[in-house]
């Protein structure tokens, strides 16, 4: 259960940026989270819902983008997506294998409102 | 009038950069620092006051102990070991962050230490997101826990620089199939520095010494 400091990082990045754009306020966020993360989108909403009042991202909706892990046979070259439990090659058993992806965990970008000039 | 901001930017970034500085402070006080993670029970502090015996008596360590309590009871153990100890008490949360380890960082006598054993909080998912800024990530395995592990936790093991697997005493008594365990681990970290011992009997413990008193010495 890290999710609160995940959720604080976000609301500080999200706000920070904010500020330097002068905007009024922040609509959308989009993250981007990565297998590997090991975070739970509910957990992160919830304590959202609590941390980002008063602030200039209160309301703002999280989308979360989910990165798999994609594992390469490095004997016959097949390519597999990360199950709930590691496994061998699904075609040939090999356990030579090359992990790509998965350790992501990105504010990607936000929409703010700002005032017409 | 909407805008979309680009941002791309790392949600543990402020950590990692606590991390770094750690890591820095470390390095001016040629300090090596290790982070030992692990499960409740797979013998962190066992392990840590083996090690405290067994190295080299020139080599003089500290140790931070994160606990999710206000209970002193491992740090209680390091100090009656002859060493010094910072108890950090994480109010129920379940890693110890690079804020944490920077605070208990100014309250050890670095200039006297060539070593300093961080003791994570017991748990195999979220101290793996957390960087310490310490020089190596040890992962304590412990042969009762079961062989499965690194296939269910496949991220803790992803990020680690030694593994220990402890307890190997107990091996004729359970089903852990040390192949099987160790395959898991060859498919998430190729090649990683693995150390098979047993806190209890000592078997296994030259070579993590070994390894640690080197490591120690280079700095």
């Amino acid at each position: 259960m890290h999710e609160l400091a995940v959720t604080e990082n976000i609301l500080s990045i999200a706000n920070q940026a904010a500020e330097e754009n002068h905007a009024t306020k922040v609509t959308d966020i989009y993250l981007v989270i990565g297998q590997f993360s090991s975070i739970v989108d509910d957990s992160v909403q919830f304590f959202w819902d609590c941390i980002s009042q008063g602030t200039l991202s209160e309301g703002a909706t999280l989308h979360f983008e989910r990165r798999p892990a994609v594992l390469r046979c490095r004997s016959c070259g097949e390519e597999y997506q990360l199950g709930e439990y590691l496994q061998p090659c699904p075609k040939c058993r090999s356990v030579d294998v090359f992990i790509d992806g998965g350790e992501e965990l990105l504010v990607q970008h936000i929409d703010i409102l700002k005032e017409e000039p | 009038m909407t805008q979309r901001v680009e941002i791309v930017k790392r949600i543990m970034d402020s950590n990692d950069r606590l991390a770094q500085n750690n890591r820095s402070v470390l390095d001016q006080h040629q300090v090596f620092g290790i982070n030992i993670m692990a499960s409740p029970g797979a013998g962190k502090t066992s392990v840590i006051l083996e090690t405290i015996k067994r190295l080299p008596a020139e080599i003089k360590l500290g140790v931070i102990e994160g606990d999710t309590a206000p209970v002193t009871i491992d740090a209680d153990k390091i100090v009656a070991a002859g060493m010094p100890a910072v108890q950090i008490n994480t109010g129920g949360d379940c890693h110890l962050d690079a804020n944490m380890i920077e605070m208990a960082l100014a309250e050890l006598p670095l200039d006297q230490l060539d070593l300093v054993i961080v003791e994570n909080v017991g748990n195999l998912i979220c101290p793996a997101a957390f960087q310490l800024g310490t020089h190596a990530n040890v992962l304590i395995a412990s042969v009762p826990e079961g062989d499965d592990k690194p296939y269910k936790y496949p991220n803790i093991y992803r990020g680690l620089d030694v593994l220990i697997i402890n307890k190997i005493d107990l091996t004729p008594y359970l089903d852990f199939r040390m192949d099987y365990f160790q395959q898991g681990v060859e498919m998430l970290n190729p090649g990683l520095k693995t150390f098979a011992l047993s806190a209890k009997t000592g078997e296994g413990f030259d070579a993590w010494i070994e390894w640690l008193t080197q490591k120690v010495n280079a700095k």
